[in-house]
């Protein structure tokens, strides 16, 4: 500092501070890691880092027989794992061209929406957690474990299910899943409005949430949105509906879009989701009621395991266990790509086959990989809690991030 | 528009737009499927891109896929586009050989594709002419190898801790 008044006024060169938004951050949720370079609390430019939980799940797939590979399709998107298991199943038996009885179908898609409806409920709980607001993530998360007493019914586990075999699903639903589908259906309407009454016209929540991490439809389109991302910016592509699947198309129901792409239009299309999801869930029942009761798989034993009572009894049913579980059965080759609408937007599998037990080569296409790109697009010029909110709302979940 | 008549207008577009870069093209599990050769990529898909009767502006995935027994031609790419407003499907694929793994980027056409092409040069080795930023993704940037690539094993091959006679492998 001179203290001649007399010299040039030197000029200072603007310097932008680097912030680390390390792997490991409570506000993140996941391990993914940015690194912001700032100008005082505004965004100039970010680069992300992925693959902290990369698991090579594409080349692992190569070594597993086709049914081993649904636990690691658990382990995508970990939030709604039911919905990758059941689009896995769905991609091999379009490969060995296997039809599914309807009330098979219609059971997927119970358990599918149940998937749906819990992840929406943490991104929504978590977009008020990260506004400040703990209060509607607690109560709405004890829905969250009525859907896990739900799977672990089901299947046995809470989290990564595992639910379904090629083919159809393991068990057929007991009176106690029923019974506690029930409950659930009677239970969660109003706690989901409850918890829409805390934020949705909460003037706090929407001056903090509106044009907060925007992104207009070209260009997510350009970046290959899917999902609930892509229905914020104003586009009604829903796998569900553009190419149906597990009779999705005898379904009634409607796709909610939003306007500019912001967090609050993120939160409402997941928040006009859960009440779409809780309508098919009950059309679902309803249409069960009038299919013949017991069936729950289709009629393949060479790829669904037959009964153990059987197995060792039967001669036939021995047989057919044998060759399962030794990979002897005859795997055509093929080539198929099947998408499912994941919590996340369209979660696709492409296989080959070359008629050996394990795929040739299995490619996953990972919603949340492929919009995250547009992060550091979306949080330029914002603020650093803005992007946070934006990170929270995108719904990015390492696991599908990384495979 | 019924999956044939798709084959076949498509089919019928590339044949006169590009004489010499269009292959072949097949129905592959009711998807229409295109092999063009792996210089004409960037303005196929940019064609595609723009056609006014089907405009695949949405790219679905890309993969990459590795066939060492076929000489000459031992990596493929797969592009999947998907045009939202009809609701069309299709594949585009190129082969290749392994001794030049150089392919156009489409970064320029398809933002998607950025990270798309970096985790194929990670898992692979192609190498994406034209890409912004080219470099491992998911792996850690130290990799020397391509782990995707048949030759190399689903295990650290240099673990010396495991015994393959007593793991059962």
């Amino acid at each position: 500092m001179s203290k001649d008044k007399n010299t040039s006024k030197e000029i200072v060169e603007k310097e932008y501070s680097t912030l680390n938004l390390g792997p490991t951050h409570p506000a993140t949720h996941g391990i993914f890691q940015n690194v912001l370079k700032m100008d005082g609390e505004i965004i100039m430019d970010s680069e992300s880092t992925v693959g902290y939980i990369h698991r090579a799940f594409e080349k692992l797939a190569e070594r597993r027989p086709y049914y081993q590979i649904t636990p690691i399709t658990d382990r995508l998107n970990y939030c709604s794992s039911p919905i990758n298991n059941m689009g896995w199943h769905m991609t091999v038996e379009k490969l060995l061209g296997i039809e599914i009885p309807k009330r098979v179908q219609y059971m997927r898609v119970i358990i599918m929406e149940l998937a749906r409806i819990a992840d929406h409920v943490i991104c929504n709980s978590v977009i008020g957690v990260d506004t400040g607001a703990m209060t509607g993530f607690l109560y709405i998360f004890q829905m969250r474990e009525r859907i896990y007493d739900i799977y672990e019914e089901l299947c046995g586990a809470r989290l990564t299910t595992n639910i379904g075999r090629i083919g159809g699903l393991e068990r057929d639903f007991t009176p106690k899943a029923w019974a506690l589908l029930d409950q659930f259906l009677v239970d969660f309407p109003p706690a989901l409005k409850e918890f829409e009454n805390l934020l949705m016209r909460n003037r706090i929540f929407m001056d903090r949430t509106i044009n907060c991490g925007p992104i207009s439809a070209e260009r997510a389109l350009n970046y290959s949105f899917s999902g609930p991302n892509l229905r914020a910016a104003g586009v009604d592509y829903d796998v569900r509906v553009a190419n149906p699947y597990c009779s999705y198309e005898e379904f009634d129901f409607i796709i909610p879009v939003g306007t500019q792409g912001d967090t609050y239009d993120r939160f409402m299309v997941r928040q006009g989701e859960m009440w779409e999801s809780v309508k098919i869930i009950q059309q679902a029942i309803a249409k069960i009621k009038k299919e013949p009761a017991g069936i729950y798989h289709a009629d393949v034993p060479e790829f669904f395991l037959p009964p153990k009572e059987e197995v060792y009894n039967n001669m036939e049913a021995l047989i057919y266990h044998f060759k399962i579980v030794m990979g002897e059965t005859e795997i055509p080759k093929g080539e198929v790509y099947h998408a499912v609408e994941g919590g996340n937007g369209e979660v696709g599998y492409y296989l080959i086959s070359d008629g050996g037990r394990t795929p040739y080569r299995l490619h996953m296409r990972r919603p949340c990989f492929i919009y995250y790109q547009a992060y550091a697009e979306m949080i330029r010029g914002g603020l650093l809690s803005d992007a946070i909110l934006t990170m929270s709302s995108m719904n990015v979940i390492a696991g599908e991030l990384d495979a | 528009m019924e999956t044939q008549a798709l084959l076949t207008a498509v089919e019928q577009k590339l044949k006169a737009q590009f004489p010499e870069g269009y292959v072949s093209s097949e129905l592959i599990a009711d998807y229409p499927t295109f092999i063009v050769k792996r210089d004409s990529i960037l303005d196929v898909v940019k064609f595609l891109y723009n056609d006014v009767d089907t405009s695949f502006q949405y790219l679905t995935t890309l993969a990459t896929i590795h066939y060492p027994d076929h000489t000459g031609q031992e990596f493929a790419v797969m592009y999947q586009l998907h045009d939202l407003r009809k609701n069309l499907r299709i594949r585009i694929k190129i082969f290749f050989s392994s001794s030049d793994t150089h392919v156009p980027s489409i970064t320029s056409v398809f933002s998607a594709a950025n990270w798309m092409e970096r985790q194929e040069f990670d898992f692979f080795g192609i190498i994406f002419t034209g890409h912004p930023n080219l470099k491992r993704i998911l792996n850690m940037d130290e990799m020397t190898y391509h782990p995707m690539r048949k030759e190399y094993a689903l295990e650290d091959g240099t673990r010396e801790d495991k015994d393959d006679k007593m793991f059962g492998r």
